[in-house]
């Protein structure tokens, strides 16, 4: 008879506690995506909707804008993620050598461009690679170029400077969390791999990158997410040109929601080509980390 | 020893490099806030003396204690609010344990992946429904249950001992006064990383405002900036002095916070 009671408040507390997320998250999260299933099934324009059927799918085959932003999406993708993670592991790496001198200015310098928001640091990168800007100013003095970039202007350097924005802000971020996933690993067993001769690329091979692998898999889910979801900088810093060069999905929907005709149904529509994304990537991902597992 | 030396060199230069690229932005906007336009294209170095003629020439275009007072309020109201659910749910989520609850969790982590561009449009109608539009309450309410932080106290509570809670309850404590006074000061470094990434979040959030907030008198400091760039002829110095002023603030609470931050990271990743 205690016991239940006992039960019974552990069961109101639990409730209690997580009851008020849970209700937001229902009205803001669960809700809308439930309506946003239904509005993908709708045709029309504005506010008059009808019950389209799978119009909108159909749509989406048909649509160059949307291959176009899946395209550039893709291409965003599978350049920068790898640049960034590679180029944050090394940098935590670096870090976690306790004999290394001013670690702290280093680290806190490396996580500096993660405070600014996106719109300043788009603002920032728009002044600097304008055709007038620093960047070519630099690069006309140092000799490397002899006229000036349109880095702006031309679909190839526009990518660039996107994926270099990109690549300066969320580096620091996957660094952290590796600095602290490595500062978690056991330094008994690189002291034994050191006693063996292990040389410290074998060493980062095969001890760091596997203990490493789960961050590694969440850092990568996280740049897939945020990948799929740039906004701020395209929309600030090249309005998706030139010529929908760098224009994304998000931005697209975007576009069909408030700025062409609205178009909501065929907006959720596109939204959920997102999410499906998002999902078999995730998937495709774990399945990966899990192989790389059991074979080891 | 030799290439052990080199070996080192290499790390330094690397980060030498690394750590000029990260911060030469931040040092450009600086002093490209005291510059005039022209000035700045031409790619001057050193700190210049039109920082009082950019503030002025900011302020004719922006009301800017308006407009970062809205920023702020959204930013702290937001927090404050975020904190609270959030830590809440992820105490409980971890506290008190149950099938159905554990449940309801996997499913609030695989929402997790659902992208905002996929809740935008029925968040829009449900605010233009409400009658909220152009309201702080619209751009607030949406984000604060944030599965995320929910998801990252949970993570922190895996380290507060048991033995603490179960000591209050010896002593005849109620479980909102455990949260209150045994819980929240045992995990402050939780709170304080957690209120960086909130803060940071609010205050710089873009898209989501840019929907909701139509007037310019409700607009927040990242809505301004990015109408200021999108100007024909861009006056730099009134730009970068209008970035650097919407990164003071989260910039000083990341040095405000910094080993909290770090240590709390430290409590997630476990």
């Amino acid at each position: 008879m205690a016991k239940t009671r006992l039960d019974r408040s552990e069961q109101i507390n639990g409730w209690a506690f997580v009851m008020p997320a849970l209700v937001l998250l229902g009205l803001f999260m669960i809700y809308p995506i439930i309506w946003s299933l239904w509005m993908s099934f709708q045709v029309g324009r504005g506010a008059n909707f009808s019950f389209g059927g799978l119009a909108n799918i159909q749509r989406l085959a048909n649509d160059a804008l949307l291959i176009k932003a899946l395209t550039n999406t893709t291409i965003f993708f599978f350049i920068q993620v790898p640049i960034m993670i590679v180029l944050a592991l090394l940098l935590a790496v670096a870090l976690n050598d306790p004999t290394l001198k001013f670690r702290g200015l280093f680290r806190t310098a490396l996580f500096l461009p993660c405070v600014t928001s996106l719109i300043a640091y788009s603002s920032l990168f728009k002044s600097m690679f304008s055709t007038d800007g620093i960047i070519n100013q630099a690069l006309l003095t140092l000799h490397v170029i002899g006229t000036p970039i349109p880095w702006l202007t031309d679909p190839f350097w526009s990518r660039v400077v996107i994926i270099t924005a990109i690549t300066w802000r969320w580096t620091g971020y996957n660094m952290i969390f590796y600095l602290a996933a490595l500062q978690n690993v056991d330094k008994s067993i690189y002291e034994a791999a050191r006693i063996d001769g292990i040389p410290a690329w074998a060493r980062f091979t095969r001890i760091t990158i596997p203990m490493l692998k789960p961050v590694i898999l969440f850092t990568t889910i996280l740049s897939t997410i945020g990948t799929l979801q740039l906004f701020d900088e395209v929309n600030n810093i090249t309005q998706g040109g030139p010529g929908n060069a760098t224009l994304t999905l998000s931005m697209y929907i975007y576009n069909l929601t408030f700025r062409m005709m609205p178009s909501f149904g065929y907006s959720a529509t596109v939204s959920w080509v997102i999410v499906v994304i998002v999902a078999v990537l995730s998937f495709i991902q774990f399945m990966i980390a899990r192989d790389r597992r059991r074979a080891t | 020893m030799s290439l052990a030396l080199l070996r080192r060199g290499v790390v330094y230069v690397f980060l030498s490099v690394a750590t000029f690229l990260s911060v030469f932005p931040f040092y450009w906007m600086a002093v490209g806030s005291t510059n005039q336009s022209p000035d700045i294209v031409r790619g001057k170095l050193g700190i210049g003396s039109n920082l009082l003629v950019n503030f002025q020439h900011l302020m004719t275009q922006v009301d800017l204690p308006r407009v970062f007072g809205n920023s702020f309020l959204i930013a702290v109201v937001s927090t404050v609010l975020t904190l609270v659910i959030s830590s809440f749910a992820g105490y409980g989520f971890e506290m008190f344990r149950s099938r159905i609850r554990e449940r309801i969790f996997q499913l609030l982590l695989l929402l997790l992946s659902i992208p905002f561009a996929a809740l935008m449009v029925p968040l829009f109608v449900m605010i233009s429904r409400a009658q909220l539009n152009n309201t702080f309450t619209a751009v607030i309410l949406p984000g604060i249950a944030s599965i995320f932080i929910v998801f990252y106290f949970r993570q922190a509570t895996k380290a507060f001992p048991r033995e603490l809670r179960d000591a209050a309850r010896v002593d005849g404590l109620k479980e909102w006064q455990i949260f209150l006074f045994v819980y929240m000061p045992t995990m402050r470094s939780t709170y304080a990383a957690a209120t960086i990434i909130i803060f940071m979040n609010a205050w710089n959030n873009y898209l989501w405002p840019l929907i909701v907030l139509q007037t310019p008198e409700n607009k927040t400091i990242t809505l301004v900036i990015s109408t200021l760039t999108a100007a024909y002829t861009p006056d730099y110095g009134v730009i970068l002095l209008a970035t650097v002023l919407a990164t003071a603030p989260t910039l000083v609470i990341f040095f405000v916070l910094q080993r909290q931050f770090v240590q709390g990271m430290l409590g997630a990743v476990k």
